[in-house]
């Protein structure tokens, strides 16, 4: 397991799950949830600075950028325009040229808007940036997304912060089979079981927020999610057992009385 | 003071009166704001950091400062 790194773009990571800043009571339980993560990218959102309070706290103060990568998005915005104004400020910012890529198509569901996304991945792959690709598990778009220069796929399992779980494994398992980008589930993970699946299914990484960020006890569930992760990645290395209908003794009848 | 002297600017949203000759630079300090932690607009053009002391705003000048924040 020593060596069994992600890689997404060149870089190579030991943990493989991935965690948000958004939703948490206060930066301060946020940097703490994100420490027992084990965590080493972090998803974060580019809005407008307050200028008329200037004593807000601010995310780097609590979470240093030099430690754990910042992956900047496009939570919110619902046009492949409003994206790539986001993320070219977000490079501007201090460099960062991985991306995490969202263009919403409803506000109620927030599933992606996949025309704007796939346009726009085109043209920020164009312009230099390495962009993670926040998408539906629809094995066609994905292939075209990952045809666009995507450096990672990454469907929802559900509706954004639904916690409902893996609803179309059929889907997730061609996309494994087809994608040769890392393969990460963002959105609709809601326990740890759920990462357990996905990490089992073959899924290179998931990325939470909500279930860590909303559990009775977020930092008692990062550390779950944590363990998750590495139980459902163990588990898909080692190769399951074949399944069986039939009962099969554990026990030799050998010397039985 | 003479009206003369001021223009007015809408930065993130909200209107200010600034002086003239007055710079991005002059703008980013007055908010304590650290140039390295944020990303500067300046009527939807992307402002090299390196560069706001020579940017002089203009009257009607629009003006976007962003930062990281929280999200998933």
């Amino acid at each position: 397991m020593e060596s069994d790194l992600l890689k997404i773009a060149n870089k190579k990571f030991k943990s493989r799950l991935i965690v948000g800043t958004g939703k948490y009571k206060n930066m301060k339980e946020c940097a703490q949830a994100i420490k027992l993560s084990g965590a080493e990218i972090v998803t974060v959102a580019v809005r407008r600075v307050n200028i008329t309070d200037r004593s807000k706290p601010i995310l780097m103060d609590y979470i240093d950028p030099k430690k754990i990568m910042y992956l900047p998005n496009t939570a919110g915005c619902f046009t492949s325009k409003d994206a790539l104004r986001t993320l070219r400020l977000a490079r501007e910012i201090g460099g960062w040229k991985i991306v995490k890529l969202e263009v919403l198509g409803d506000k109620n569901n927030l599933f992606p808007d996949m025309i704007e996304t796939l346009k726009s991945t085109e043209v920020l792959t164009k312009e230099g940036f390495k962009v993670m690709v926040y998408c539906n598990d629809d094995p066609l778009m994905c292939k075209r997304l990952e045809n666009s220069g995507a450096s990672a796929i990454m469907p929802l399992a559900a509706p954004i912060g639904s916690g409902l779980g893996i609803q179309n494994k059929i889907n997730i398992k061609i996309l494994r089979n087809q994608t040769k980008v890392p393969l990460i589930i963002d959105a609709g993970i809601g326990q740890a079981s759920d990462a357990v699946q996905a990490m089992e299914m073959g899924c290179d990484a998931v990325l939470i927020n909500t279930a860590i960020a909303k559990a009775k006890n977020p930092f008692q569930m990062s550390e779950s999610m944590k363990y998750a992760v590495i139980a459902g990645r163990k588990s898909f290395l080692s190769g399951r057992m074949t399944p069986n209908l039939n009962g099969s003794p554990s026990t030799s009848k050998k010397g039985l009385i | 003071m003479n009206k003369k002297n001021k223009i007015k600017i809408v930065v993130n949203g909200k209107h200010l009166t600034v002086n003239l000759k007055y710079s991005l630079k002059n703008l980013i300090e007055k908010l304590k704001t650290s140039s390295d932690k944020i990303a500067i607009e300046l009527n939807e053009e992307i402002v090299d950091k390196k560069k706001i002391n020579k940017i002089f705003l203009k009257n009607k000048d629009k003006i976007e400062i962003v930062h990281f924040i929280g999200g998933g």
